[in-house]
């Protein structure tokens, strides 16, 4: 129990939240809840924990509500951030109806978050910026007016300058959008490619509400004829014209000369679709295209040849009289010469396409050029705080929620298979069972009859009296290769509910192994695994206490699908 | 809560490990952290990580850590906590086990692995901080630390200063930052003393054309008490001293400061009106306030630096002007890819300056206040695809030419212009000699980028 002070507070505590009924006793919860958070003695860790219990309450009246929250106004002025965190949390989530009440606590939180954020520990720094930008999902102005904390500094890790350029990202308003940009752009030319080219795709995010400005920044940029840089801003390119239409002039001028220095697929892909879907714009996009075609030998990147068909097609429907030869060309090519399976299937549909007509090539390839309702789609809405309010404080915004979830559903799928008994050998680590053949193994069938008990402890002396007392039931010849781990025998028929007697180690020749397993009306299943020295195949050999023909049959067939996983995992 | 917790040094050694509930796979959980560690990709943060898929043992385990004076502080949990309850504990654990063995390194935790296994038995009962006070603390340890031998004037090469790691060449440097504060050995001669340090982190961005973007500073005042515990103690700060931006006191503009907080156990009842803080120092260190201000400096800042780059001849030229006086002055220069060789003509000998992993670094040890340095450097730059010319002078510096950066340290200068009028103790009256009080202001540079 971790420490709060005096025993009897413990005490006290511990009986009021560990009574089931404890919501019926309003009073008596309310006093002591009252009587520790007044306790002056409690130092940071007590407090946190104390207010990691109130979570668990919930206030029957609004009065009531308040009353707690004047008492645990003091929290949030610690010198502690855990605490202050803690009580943060612990407000959001107790005034879960009151919104207002929940951006006042936000408002109040501001001054220590970024306090932690240039705080001296790199650690801290980033924990608090995650914690920000959780903020800002509800409450995008809410540090708008402290952009300048978020600066990045030339000596910070790599992780805390991408963090901050996020949060530059989405703090942007009318007023600081000027210094904002400036800042983004000094980044745009750091040394560091990957850093360069965080800031341009932020540049990126925010010319979607700050278009013409942007726009011009990412033209200067390519400019500089940077190999990463100009790769990254055509592709920015490419997602804004599809989202805002109006800076399409723009791009186009903007965009000859840089095909010299882009050498990535993704760049390529991204100036390719620009020619083919803008390319009556742009005065010599044909003779880029042509450069591509002539390469495309060359090419090694498949996506970007496919990419290239298509877009070739939809200039050809625009400027035919300098497309057509080229495209003649490449259809050449990608049907007769191509390895690659899809980019040849492309080939021969739009080869087939061209050959029912031009009309009909027009009407399935002209699609829209933008789509600026998809910026609506894309961007997250404003979302509540009461969706994030659980997960302020935890792991969850350092981790993002889409990692968590992840993380969470391995450790999930893990926790909800059946308890394993603590026994020694299972200490020893050995390969286990990856999770989708652990599922498999436990959805055997269910078939009907057979029901074994789980838990069954069966001395060996018994087994050994009740094995040689019986005749064999059934005999049977599995097919086996190869050596396997006998623990990840083990824990699979564990899994199952046969019990593992005794077992060879693992290399023994011949390896011999004895199971045990009971079923719910008592009939015991008692079985030998044989390995022969040549291990091609596994001899199993069962015997069966009452004669019961399709219980048997069941059994056998669990037998089998477990050892034919292992078989499969193994292979 | 934890799992476990395990002390790395900086190249993945174990030093300390520690597993509190045992459900976990062991002692190598360890190396697995160092591994993951190292083989981080680019943009993950190293500060949380978690192992997914794998050995059952390690599942959705959660590593969280600091880097404390190189080494490797690391808790694991698999449980969804705090993550700032778990950092504050990593630096208080990291503050308490300085505070024992003296100071916090590799050598001094192998030396005092007993020591340490005993501190986290106390501080920490299966995974559950129990407490972190050294007043409480004090009554369950029994262990000494080992000290490394008595300091020596001529071992000037490890002098490390409370509060910030400075070396002045002048002053006799005191051994108060490796000397174990909690020994209970009751030596007379142990000098009963307590060391203030006033320490300011200033941040500093300038643009190209010299204004200045943003200045931020971050206040510390740190308390290294050697004393018996329960004598009271009263800090007195400037008078004229505000926070925030409505108040007003004294005449003038007076000393501001944005944001403040202290430390729980500081009494503030005289602060408001006469800006006195009473505490009662647990012997140890301890953060007695914090202040933040920004955008808002009452000084002027302390350097300022007029570059003037010419790139034809593949020169440069940087005029340093601080105000006061200064020590480590450290310029750090990023230079484009290429630049291999490189001349130069500073105006004092005692400075240097070196080509260094693409960059210029120019070391000055020592600058005097109001003085003007200059240093003229010269460079072969390679033909670099750069920007076309535009036929005149190339007055655009190339790509790689990078953001100055300065690092240095301002003694006895607080940005802010707080100051610290009087330090008081009444101590009970066990006989003890009078006690030594020391009181410094410091202003160090975190991050001071000029931009060219």
């Amino acid at each position: 129990m971790p420490y709060l002070g005096s025993e009897d507070v413990v005490k006290e505590l511990k009986k009021a939240l560990c009574n089931p009924h404890i919501q019926a006793d309003r009073l008596r919860y309310r006093n002591v809840i009252q009587r520790v958070i007044r306790m002056s003695k409690l130092d940071q860790w007590g407090q946190a924990e104390v207010l990691n219990f109130l979570l668990r309450y919930q206030p029957r009246s609004e009065e009531e509500l308040f009353d707690i929250l004047n008492l645990l106004d003091s929290f949030l002025k610690s010198g502690s951030p855990g605490v202050v965190m803690g009580a943060t949390k612990l407000f959001l989530i107790l005034a879960k109806k009151f919104p207002h009440v929940q951006t006042d606590v936000l408002v109040r939180v501001k001054g220590p978050l970024l306090a932690a954020c240039s705080s001296e520990s790199r650690e801290l720094c980033f924990v608090a910026l995650c914690h920000v930008r959780q903020i800002l999902h509800s409450l995008p102005g809410h540090f708008s007016s402290h952009y300048k904390k978020f600066f990045c500094s030339y000596s910070e890790p790599h992780y805390i300058k991408l963090q901050k350029v996020e949060v530059l990202c989405e703090l942007v308003n009318d007023e600081n959008v000027q210094q904002v940009l400036e800042e983004l752009r000094g980044y745009c030319t750091d040394v560091s490619a990957d850093f360069a080219q965080a800031a341009i795709f932020a540049i990126g995010g925010i010319a979607r509400t700050y278009t013409d400005q942007c726009v011009q920044i990412l033209t200067e940029l390519l400019g500089l004829q940077q190999e990463h840089i100009t790769t990254v801003v055509v592709q920015t390119f490419r997602d804004l014209v599809w989202l805002c239409p109006q800076c399409t002039e723009a791009v186009c001028q903007a965009l000859p000369g840089c095909e010299e220095n882009i050498q990535d697929s993704e760049g390529k892909q991204a100036l390719i679709w620009l020619l083919g879907v803008h390319g009556e714009r742009i005065p010599n996009a044909p003779y880029v295209l042509e450069d591509f075609v002539e390469n495309v030998k060359s090419e090694t990147f498949p996506a970007v040849k496919m990419e290239l068909l298509t877009a070739l097609l939809r200039l050809f429907l625009s400027r035919p009289a300098e497309c057509q030869d080229m495209l003649g060309r490449l259809l050449y090519y990608c049907i007769e010469e191509e390895k690659d399976m899809a980019v040849r299937d492309r080939g021969l549909f739009y080869y087939r396409l061209l050959l029912v007509g031009i009309d009909e090539v027009k009407r399935i390839l002209c699609s829209p050029k933008s789509d600026p309702t998809l910026g609506l789609l894309e961007d997250p809405a404003e979302r509540p705080v009461n969706s994030w309010a659980s997960d302020f404080n935890t792991l969850v915004p350092v981790y993002g929620k889409s990692r968590w979830a992840t993380i969470s559903k391995c450790q999930g799928a893990e926790r909800c298979g059946p308890e394993l008994p603590k026994t020694s050998s299972f200490a020893a680590s050995g390969p286990l069972i990856p999770e989708e053949n652990k599922e498999r193994v436990e959805e055997l069938p269910d078939s009907g009859a057979l029901m074994l008990v789980p838990n069954l402890q069966l001395t060996a002396d018994y087994f050994e009296k009740t094995w040689l007392s019986l005749k064999v039931a059934h005999q049977q010849v599995l097919p086996w290769q190869g050596e396997f781990h006998p623990d990840t025998l083990q824990m699979a028929l564990q899994v199952v509910n046969i019990q593992t007697i005794a077992m060879s180690r693992a290399g023994a020749r011949p390896w011999k192994a004895y199971l045990s397993a009971q079923d719910d009306t008592g009939c015991l299943f008692l079985t030998e695994l044989l390995l022969k020295p040549e291990n091609s195949e596994m001899q199993i050999s069962v015997k069966q206490n009452e004669t019961r023909t399709e219980t048997l049959n069941s059994f056998i067939s669990v037998l089998e699908t477990v050892i034919g996983t292992i078989e499969e995992i193994k292979s | 809560m934890i799992s476990q917790f395990f002390i790395l040094s900086s190249k993945g050694d174990p030093l300390i490990y520690k597993d509190f509930r045992g459900d976990s796979g062991g002692r190598d959980v360890a190396e697995l952290f160092y591994r993951k560690l190292t083989g981080l990709p680019g943009d993950e943060s190293p500060v949380v990580m978690v192992t997914t898929g794998g050995r059952r043992h390690h599942e959705g385990r959660h590593f969280i850590h600091i880097r404390h004076s190189g080494l490797y502080l690391v808790v694991t949990t698999s449980e969804n906590v705090s993550p700032f309850g778990l950092l504050e504990l990593l630096s208080r654990l990291a503050t308490l086990l300085g505070d024992y063995c003296g100071s916090l390194g590799e050598g001094t935790i192998s030396r005092n692995v007993a020591l340490v296994y005993e501190l986290l038995d106390e501080v920490l009962d299966y995974g559950y901080v129990q407490t972190t006070s050294t007043e409480m603390l004090k009554n369950f340890i029994q262990t000494e630390a080992v000290v490394s031998k008595p300091f020596s004037l001529f071992d000037l090469s490890s002098v490390g200063l409370f509060g910030a790691e400075t070396q002045q060449s002048k002053v006799a440097p005191s051994s108060a930052a490796s000397r174990p504060v909690l020994s209970s050995r009751s030596d007379q001669s142990r000098k009963n003393e307590v060391f203030l340090d006033v320490v300011e982190r200033l941040s500093v961005l300038i643009a190209s054309n010299g204004s200045l973007l943003k200045v931020d500073v971050q206040g510390e005042i740190r308390l290294k008490s050697f004393l018996p515990s329960g004598s009271e103690m009263r800090i007195g700060l400037t008078e004229e001293f505000c926070v925030g931006k409505s108040e007003l006191r004294g005449y003038g503009p007076g000393i501001r400061v944005d944001e403040v907080s202290f430390h729980s156990s500081v009494n503030l009842d005289e602060f408001e009106s006469h800006r006195i803080l009473r505490l009662q120092p647990p012997q140890g260190e301890l953060t007695v306030m914090r202040y933040q201000l920004s955008d808002d400096l009452p000084s002027p800042l302390p350097f300022r630096l007029f570059p003037s780059v010419q790139w034809d001849r593949g020169s440069g030229r940087s005029t340093l002007e601080p105000k006061p006086e200064s020590l480590n002055v450290r310029l750090h220069l990023p230079l484009p890819r290429g630049v291999v060789s490189l001349s130069q003509e500073l105006s004092s000998p005692e400075q240097k300056a070196e080509l260094a992993e693409g960059a210029l670094c120019w070391d000055l040890p020592r600058v005097q206040g109001g003085s003007q340095l200059s240093g003229l450097f010269q460079m072969d730059v390679p033909r670099l695809p750069g920007p076309p010319s535009h036929g005149l002078s190339t007055s655009t510096p190339p790509l790689g030419l990078g953001p100055t950066s300065l690092s240095f340290e301002l003694p006895r200068h607080t940005c802010s212009g707080l100051q610290v009028r009087f330090l008081r103790l009444s101590f009970r009256p066990c006989g003890n000699a009078n006690p030594h009080k020391w009181v410094r202001h410091l202003s160090h540079s975190d991050a001071y980028v000029i931009r060219i």
